[in-house]
C-alpha cells in the first residue's frame, strides 16, 4: 500500500504506507486521539464506533454511516470521514445533538456518538425510518423511546448540509495493485496472487482482523472497482455487480421482489448494508447469509471470474459444503443475474431479534399458482444445512399440486428429505425443522392471497 | 426550586459531542502499557503445565505475569477470597485469567495471550443446575424461611398446583466494557480509574494486591459507560491486574476487555430454576406457598448470597402469602462467577410468584389480574411480609386501579379474546403485574454515605460524594440537591469525579441506593454550611436566623437581599469555614438474614405495567404492541430522569424474559460471547405504543425530598412483557393445559409451548 487520501472532519489525510490491518476506530483513537468514536463490539454489532463517510459518486456527494471498527483505512481512500467531534465544529449543537440532549437522549452516554452519528447521516439523506436508521445502535440505558423523540423532533429542522464535494474533488488518490481501479487489472493480479485476501466491505473480513487476529495480508480492497459496482436491468432480468452492497441491492428490489427487500432491510443494520457487497455475502459460503436462499428461490445465476475467463452457473450449485465454494484459485464472484420474473416471492427470516440479527432459518418461497394449482416452485433455506441450500424434495412436492391445506403435509415430510439441520446457539435443531415444516403453510396464506397483517407480527405489511 | 425539574443529564451535551471522557479515553505519556488475560479453556480441572514462552516472544510483549509473580494478595473476590485474579493450580470455569500480558498495545497483549501452551487435567466439568444438585455443589448450605404451617396449608386448601419455571441469566452489556487505568507514584503510591461502580472495594482489593495500606490508594471514576450491577465486582481484576502491573514495571498500566472476553470472563444475572407447590382458595387466594430456588451461582462466590437473599425477599412481590416456605439452593457451577444485575435477584424472586399467580388464574379459568387483586397486601393481618416486616406504605391496589383505568385493561383484554377466537396465525395476549421492591441494602451497615462539598469564595460550588455516575443521572439529582439547599442554579455546582480520596468508605452505587444515600449526605453538608452561612449574615446583619432565607441566588437577611457570592466572600473573610463533610446511614434496619426476620428495607418502590403482544404461531417470533407503566418514585427528584430510568428498565426487563439468551455448550464454554449472537433490545424491540407515567404521591418515609429509588424496580415491569406472552400463547390451546411457557421466552420456547397447547409437544 503505497499511500492513501482521506478527508478527516474536513481536513485532508495522507498517510503514506499504512497498515491495511488498521481499522478506523483504532486509528481515529489512538493515533488522532479523536476518542469520542466508541469501541462497543469491535464487530460492527452495536454502532458505538459509528462515523459517517461521504464519497463522491458523478458529482454527487452521498453519506454513509459505518462502523468504524471493522472499516480499514484503505477503505477510505478518496473518501471522507465524519466523527461525532465534527459536526458541531463551532460549537453550535447539530439539532440532532441539540434534539438528544433536550429530549434526555443520553443517559450513560457510550452509545451516544454513535446514535447521534447515526441520526445525522439520515438527517443528511433526509431519511425518517428512525427504526431501521437504529436498528445497528445499541443502547443499553434508554429503552430508546427519547432516542427516537429526539430524533423525531431534529428531523423537522434544517441542519447545515454536508457539501464536501470541492475537498472531495481536491483528493488525489492514487492508484495501487491493492486499492485497484480497474476490473482487468484486478481479475489478472488475483490470478497472481490467488493467495490474497479480498476485502470488499469487510464485514466479514474485519472480524477476522479484529477477533481472530488474522493476518490478511496481502489484502486487495475493491471498493474503487466501479465496473463491479453496476446495476444493469433489462427485460430478460438484472445483473447485480459482486460489489453491489447490500443498501443498493435493497433498493433495487424494492418494487422488484418486495420480499427480498424486506429480508435486506433485516440484514444486518444500516451500516452494515452500507458496507456489505453481496459478492461477499455470496462468497463467504455462509450456511446462514440472508442473500443466497432468495437468490437461489429467484432461480439467480452466479458469474465466476478468472482473468478473463468467466464462467456462469445456477446460485445453489456454488455451495458444495461447510466452507465449501465452487470457486478455483484466482477466482471472484462477478456478478449475479436474477431473471425477469413476476413477484411471487416470499422471504421468512426467523431470528431471536428482529433487527440485526442472524438468521436460524431464513426460507424462502417462490411459488406460482395457476387456477388454484402450483405451476412452478422454487424453495431455498439457510440455516438448515451445512449450506444454503434449495429444497428440491419440497419443490417436487407442491409442483402440480392443489394450493389448499392438504398440501402442506407432503411439503412437510420433503422437508425431512432435503434437510437435516443442527442445534446450536441460535437454535435447536428441532425447531429448525418445526418452523421449516410451519413456513410452507405461510406461504401458501400469503400466495392465496391472505393479507399480510394476518400472517406477519413485523415488517413489511405487518399487523 | 431545583429539585423536582426535569434538568438533562448534566453530562449531556458531552455525551452528544464525544467530548465525554470514559476510563479508555485518557491521554496517556507514550511509555504506558496495555494488559490482556490469557484465559483458561478448560472448565474445571489442574493446570499441569503452562509454556508462556511464545507469549513472551512475541514482538511488543514486555513481560508476563502469572500467579507466583503477584507481590500481594492473589485475590479479586469482593466477598470470601476465593477467586484469585490468577489461577494457581486449579481451573474452575472457561474463561478464568491464568496470566497476564504486559504489552506495548492493546492488540499486542491479546494478540500474545493466545499464544500460550497450557494443558490440562480435566475433570468433567459441573454445569447446569442439575449437575449441582446431583452434586451437592454449594456456595452455602440451603437457606429455608418460613412462616406457618404450609404442608398443612396446601392440603387443606380447596385447590392444590405445582409447577416449575427456568429462568435465564443475562448478560449485562453495559456498551462500555470493563477497562481500568493504574498510573504509579512515589513512595509505592497508586492512582488507579477504572470503570467502577465500587471504587472504595477498587481501592481495598488494589491495596492488597500491593501490599500496601488504603491510603496509599487512590481511585478515581468520572463515569461509566453502563452499569447495571456489571460493574460492582467485575471491574476488580483488571483495577488490580492494572495496579500490579504498573508496579512491576514502573510504567502506566491500562486495560480493556474486547467484548467477547468481557462476556466470556465476568459473571451475569443467576439464572435459576423455581418450583412450586401452592394450595389456593375458588377465588384464586393463596393459603400456603412453597418455593424452591435453585440458583446458579457460577465458580465462586462474589455477591451470590445477598443475590439469593434478594430474590427471597421478593417471592412474595405485592402478595400476602399466609403460610410460606422458601428454600434457596446456591449452587456452585463450573462457569462464569454470577453477580450482582439490577435488581439483585429480586426479579427472578418476583417472576416465580407471578409465575404462580399466573397458573392458579389459568387453573380457575380467571382473569389473572383478579387472582392478583384478590392476593395483594391490605390491611392487618395481610400486612406482613413472610420475613415479618410490615407493609406500610402499600399502595398497590389503588396503583393497579389507577393503570388498569388509564390502559383500558378490560376493553383490551375482551377484545383480544375476541381477536383470538377468529386468528389463524397471530394471537394477542395481555397482561397488569405489579412491583413492589424493597429498597435498601440487605447488609445493613452499607446503607450509609458521605459527601464532601465546597464553597469557593466566588460563589462556586464543588460537590462530591461516594456515588457514581453510571448513566442513571445521580450526579444531576444529587447536585439538584445542593443547588436546592443553596437556593443557587444547577450550573453553579460543579460536579466532580468520585474519589476515595474526598469521600473515603464508600458503599457500591448499588441496590437503587444512589440518590437516596448520597442526596441526604450532600444535604447534610450543604445544611452544615449553609447554617454557618445564617449564623454569620444573623451576627453580621444582627437578624434573627429564622428569618435568613436562600432565594434565586441571593440571600434574604431581614430587608436586605444579598447576592449569595457575596456573602460568601464576606463570610471567607470573616473565616467562616466554607467546606464540610455531609455523612447519612439509613435509619430503622435490622435485619438477621439466616432467621428470615427483620426490616431490611427502609421502604417499598412500587409500580404496574400492562403489557400487550403478539406472537406468530408458526414460528414464536413475539413482539410488544403497546406498555402502559405506573410507576411510583415518591416525589420525583427529576421527573425526566426517572421516566428515563423506567423506560429503559422495562426495556431491559422484558429483554432479559424474552430475547436475551446464554447459551453454554456441553463442555462449558459461553457460547453467546458477542452482540452477535447475544441479542439485547434493538430500536425497534421497545413497544410499539409505550406510555409512562409517575405516581402521584411521596414516601411516607423521610428519604431526600421524600423521593423514592428508581434504579432497579422499573426493571421488573418488564416480567409484565412474559405474562402476557403466557396469555397469548394459552389462547392456542382448548384450556386444558397451562402454558408453561418458559423464560427467556425466545421464538423457540414460545413455539414449544404453542406446540404443547395445539397437542403437537416437542420430543
Amino acid at each position: 500500500m503505497s499511500q492513501i487520501q482521506f478527508l478527516l472532519n474536513g481536513t485532508r489525510q495522507v498517510l503514506d504506507d499504512p497498515d491495511p490491518r488498521t481499522t478506523l476506530l483504532d486509528w481515529l483513537r489512538e493515533e488522532r486521539h479523536l476518542t469520542g468514536t466508541k469501541e462497543g463490539c469491535n464487530e460492527g454489532d452495536c454502532g458505538a464506533c459509528t462515523v459517517t463517510v461521504s464519497q463522491s459518486e458523478d458529482g454527487e456527494v452521498t453519506h454513509h454511516a459505518l462502523n468504524a471498527c471493522i472499516l480499514f483505512l484503505p477503505q477510505l481512500h478518496g473518501k471522507a470521514v465524519r466523527t461525532v467531534e465534527g459536526i458541531a465544529p463551532q460549537g453550535e449543537l447539530h439539532p440532532v445533538q441539540r434534539a438528544m440532549v433536550e429530549a434526555h437522549g443520553s443517559q450513560c452516554g457510550f452509545c451516544t456518538p454513535g446514535i447521534v452519528m447515526s441520526l445525522y447521516t439520515a438527517h443528511l439523506n433526509g431519511r425518517t425510518d428512525y427504526d431501521d436508521v437504529l436498528a445497528g445502535n445499541l443502547c443499553r440505558c434508554t429503552g430508546y423511546a427519547p432516542i427516537i423523540r429526539a430524533a423525531k423532533v431534529a428531523g423537522l429542522e434544517a441542519g447545515p448540509s454536508d457539501d464536501q464535494a470541492d475537498a472531495l474533488e481536491a483528493l488525489t488518490p492514487a492508484g495501487d495493485v491493492h486499492i485497484p481501479t480497474d476490473l482487468d487489472q484486478f481479475a489478472h493480479w488475483y490470478v497472481e496472487h490467488p493467495d490474497a485476501t479480498i476485502v470488499a466491505g469487510a464485514t466479514d473480513v474485519g472480524l477476522w482482523v479484529t477477533k481472530q487476529m488474522r493476518d490478511i495480508r496481502p489484502a486487495v480492497f475493491l471498493h474503487r472497482l466501479k465496473d463491479l459496482q453496476t446495476l444493469i436491468a433489462d427485460e430478460t432480468g438484472i445483473t447485480i455487480g459482486a460489489g453491489v452492497s447490500l443498501a443498493r441491492l435493497r433498493g433495487a428490489m424494492i418494487g422488484r421482489h418486495s420480499d427480498f427487500a424486506e429480508l435486506i432491510r433485516r440484514y444486518g443494520s444500516v451500516q452494515v448494508r452500507n458496507a456489505a457487497t453481496i459478492g461477499g455475502n455470496i462468497a463467504n459460503g455462509s450456511p446462514i447469509g440472508d442473500g443466497p436462499p432468495a437468490l437461489i428461490a429467484l432461480g439467480a445465476e452466479l458469474t465466476l471470474r478468472r482473468g478473463d475467463e468467466r464462467r456462469t452457473m445456477p446460485l445453489e450449485d456454488f455451495f458444495l459444503d461447510y466452507g465449501k465454494q465452487h470457486r478455483q484459485p484466482g477466482e471472484f464472484v462477478e456478478s449475479i443475474f436474477v431473471p425477469a420474473q413476476p413477484d411471487t416471492l416470499k422471504c421468512y427470516k426467523i431470528s431471536k431479534r428482529f433487527d440485526q440479527d442472524i438468521s436460524a432459518v431464513c426460507g424462502c418461497f417462490n411459488i406460482t399458482v395457476e387456477g388454484e394449482y402450483v405451476t412452478s416452485a422454487r424453495v431455498a433455506f439457510g440455516g438448515m444445512a451445512a449450506i444454503p441450500k434449495r429444497a428440491l424434495a419440497v419443490e417436487a412436492a407442491m409442483i402440480g399440486q392443489h394450493m389448499q391445506g392438504t398440501l402442506v403435509e407432503p411439503v412437510q415430510s420433503a422437508l425431512e428429505q432435503d434437510f437435516r439441520p443442527i442445534s446450536d446457539m441460535r437454535a435447536s435443531a428441532e425447531y429448525r425443522m418445526r418452523v421449516a415444516k410451519n413456513l410452507p403453510a405461510r406461504a401458501i396464506m400469503e400466495t392465496c392471497g391472505a393479507p399480510l397483517a394476518q400472517t406477519r407480527i413485523a415488517g413489511r405489511g405487518a399487523i | 426550586m431545583s429539585v423536582a425539574k426535569p434538568n438533562p443529564h448534566d453530562s449531556g451535551r458531552l455525551h452528544v459531542t464525544g467530548a465525554a471522557r470514559y476510563t479508555d479515553d485518557a491521554a496517556l505519556p507514550d511509555n504506558a502499557l496495555h494488559l490482556a488475560f490469557g484465559l483458561s479453556t478448560c472448565a474445571r480441572g489442574t493446570i499441569i503445565g503452562m509454556n508462556l514462552d511464545p507469549v513472551r516472544a512475541h514482538p511488543g510483549v514486555v513481560a508476563v505475569l502469572t500467579a507466583g509473580d503477584l507481590p500481594g494478595e492473589n485475590d479479586v473476590s469482593p466477598s470470601v477470597h476465593d477467586e484469585p485474579l490468577l489461577a494457581e493450580d486449579t481451573v474452575h470455569h472457561v474463561g478464568q485469567p491464568l496470566f497476564l500480558v504486559i504489552a506495548a498495545s492493546h492488540l499486542i497483549a491479546r494478540k500474545a495471550a493466545t499464544l500460550a501452551e497450557i494443558t490440562y487435567d480435566a475433570l468433567p466439568p459441573c454445569l447446569s443446575i442439575d449437575d449441582a444438585m446431583a452434586a451437592g455443589s454449594y456456595i452455602e448450605e440451603p437457606l429455608v424461611w418460613s412462616r406457618g404451617d404450609v404442608t398443612a396449608a396446601i392440603a387443606r386448601a380447596d385447590h392444590r398446583l405445582s409447577g416449575s419455571i427456568s429462568i435465564g441469566g443475562q448478560e449485562h452489556f453495559y456498551l462500555e466494557g470493563q477497562a481500568a487505568l493504574a498510573i504509579p507514584g512515589e513512595s509505592g503510591d497508586m492512582v488507579v480509574q477504572s470503570s467502577s461502580q465500587h471504587p472504595s472495594e477498587i481501592q481495598h482489593k488494589v491495596a492488597h494486591a500491593l501490599g500496601v495500606a488504603f491510603h496509599a490508594v487512590r481511585v478515581e471514576v468520572r463515569r461509566m459507560g453502563g452499569g447495571f450491577g456489571g460493574k460492582e465486582s467485575q471491574g476488580n481484576a483488571l483495577a488490580v491486574a492494572c495496579a500490579v502491573a504498573a508496579k512491576a514495571t514502573g510504567r502506566p498500566c491500562r486495560m480493556r476487555y474486547d467484548r467477547d472476553d468481557d462476556m466470556i470472563i465476568t459473571g451475569k444475572r443467576h439464572d435459576c430454576r423455581i418450583g412450586y407447590e401452592v394450595g389456593f382458595d375458588a377465588a384464586g387466594r393463596i393459603d400456603g406457598l412453597r418455593f424452591e430456588h435453585l440458583i446458579r451461582c457460577g465458580w465462586a462466590q462474589d455477591l451470590s448470597l445477598p443475590v439469593a437473599d434478594r430474590a427471597m425477599l421478593h417471592a412474595d412481590n405485592a402478595y400476602y402469602l399466609p403460610a410460606v416456605e422458601i428454600t434457596s439452593h446456591r449452587l456452585r457451577t463450573n462457569t462464569q462467577s454470577n453477580t450482582a444485575f439490577r435488581g439483585f435477584g429480586g426479579p427472578q424472586g418476583m417472576v416465580g410468584i407471578e409465575r404462580v399467580v399466573d397458573h392458579i388464574a389459568d387453573h380457575l379459568k380467571l382473569d389473572p389480574l383478579v387472582v392478583r387483586r384478590v392476593n395483594l397486601y391490605g390491611p392487618a393481618p395481610r400486612n406482613v411480609t413472610p420475613y415479618a416486616m410490615e407493609v406500610e406504605d402499600n399502595i398497590a391496589p389503588e396503583l393497579m386501579t389507577k393503570l388498569e383505568e388509564t390502559a383500558e385493561y378490560q376493553a383490551r383484554r375482551a377484545e383480544i379474546e375476541a381477536f383470538n377466537t377468529t386468528s389463524p396465525i397471530l394471537r394477542r395476549g395481555i397482561a397488569l403485574t405489579p412491583v413492589k421492591f424493597g429498597i435498601s441494602f440487605t447488609l445493613s451497615h452499607l446503607n450509609q454515605a458521605g459527601a464532601l462539598v465546597h464553597v469557593y469564595s466566588d460563589g462556586s460550588v464543588h460537590l462530591n460524594h461516594g456515588g457514581t455516575e453510571m448513566g442513571q443521572g445521580l450526579f444531576t439529582k444529587v447536585a439538584q440537591v445542593a443547588a436546592e439547599v443553596f437556593a443557587l442554579p444547577l450550573d453553579a455546582i460543579k460536579i466532580t469525579a468520585t474519589d476515595t480520596g474526598k469521600v473515603p468508605n464508600t458503599s457500591a452505587t448499588a441496590a437503587s441506593s444512589g440518590s437516596d444515600l448520597n442526596g441526604m449526605a450532600t444535604k447534610a453538608a450543604c445544611d452544615t454550611i449553609k447554617g454557618r452561612l445564617i449564623e454569620f449574615a444573623a451576627e453580621r446583619w444582627q437578624s434573627d436566623p429564622a428569618k435568613i432565607r436562600f432565594r434565586e441566588g441571593h440571600v434574604e437577611i431581614g430587608t436586605e437581599r444579598v447576592p449569595f457570592a457575596e456573602l460568601v466572600s464576606l463570610a471567607y473573610q470573616a473565616r467562616v469555614s466554607l467546606s464540610s463533610t455531609g455523612f447519612y446511614a439509613t435509619p430503622k434496619l435490622h435485619w438477621d438474614r439466616m432467621k428470615g426476620e427483620g426490616r431490611p428495607f427502609f421502604y417499598f418502590a412500587y409500580g404496574a405495567a400492562v403489557t400487550e403482544v403478539v406472537i406468530d404461531t408458526l414460528t414464536g417470533e413475539n413482539r410488544i404492541l403497546r406498555t402502559d407503566i405506573l410507576h411510583d418514585v415518591g416525589k420525583s427528584l427529576n421527573p425526566a430522569l426517572d421516566i428515563g430510568q423506567i423506560e429503559g428498565g422495562y426495556v431491559q426487563g422484558a429483554g432479559w424474559l424474552t430475547m436475551e439468551e446464554l447459551v453454554w455448550d456441553d463442555q462449558g464454554a459461553l457460547r453467546t460471547h458477542a452482540p452477535s449472537t447475544y441479542k439485547i433490545p434493538a430500536c425497534s424491540d421497545r413497544p410499539r405504543e409505550f406510555n409512562v407515567t409517575l405516581w402521584d404521591g411521596e414516601n411516607r418515609e423521610e428519604t431526600i425530598y421524600r423521593s423514592k429509588a428508581v434504579g432497579e424496580p422499573p426493571l421488573m415491569l418488564g416480567i409484565s412483557a412474559l405474562m402476557a406472552l403466557s396469555h397469548a400463547v394459552a389462547s392456542c390451546g382448548d384450556g386444558s393445559l397451562y402454558a408453561d411457557l418458559q423464560a427467556p421466552a425466545t421464538p423457540e420456547a414460545i413455539l414449544r409451548a404453542v406446540d404443547a397447547q395445539k397437542g403437537q409437544p416437542w420430543t
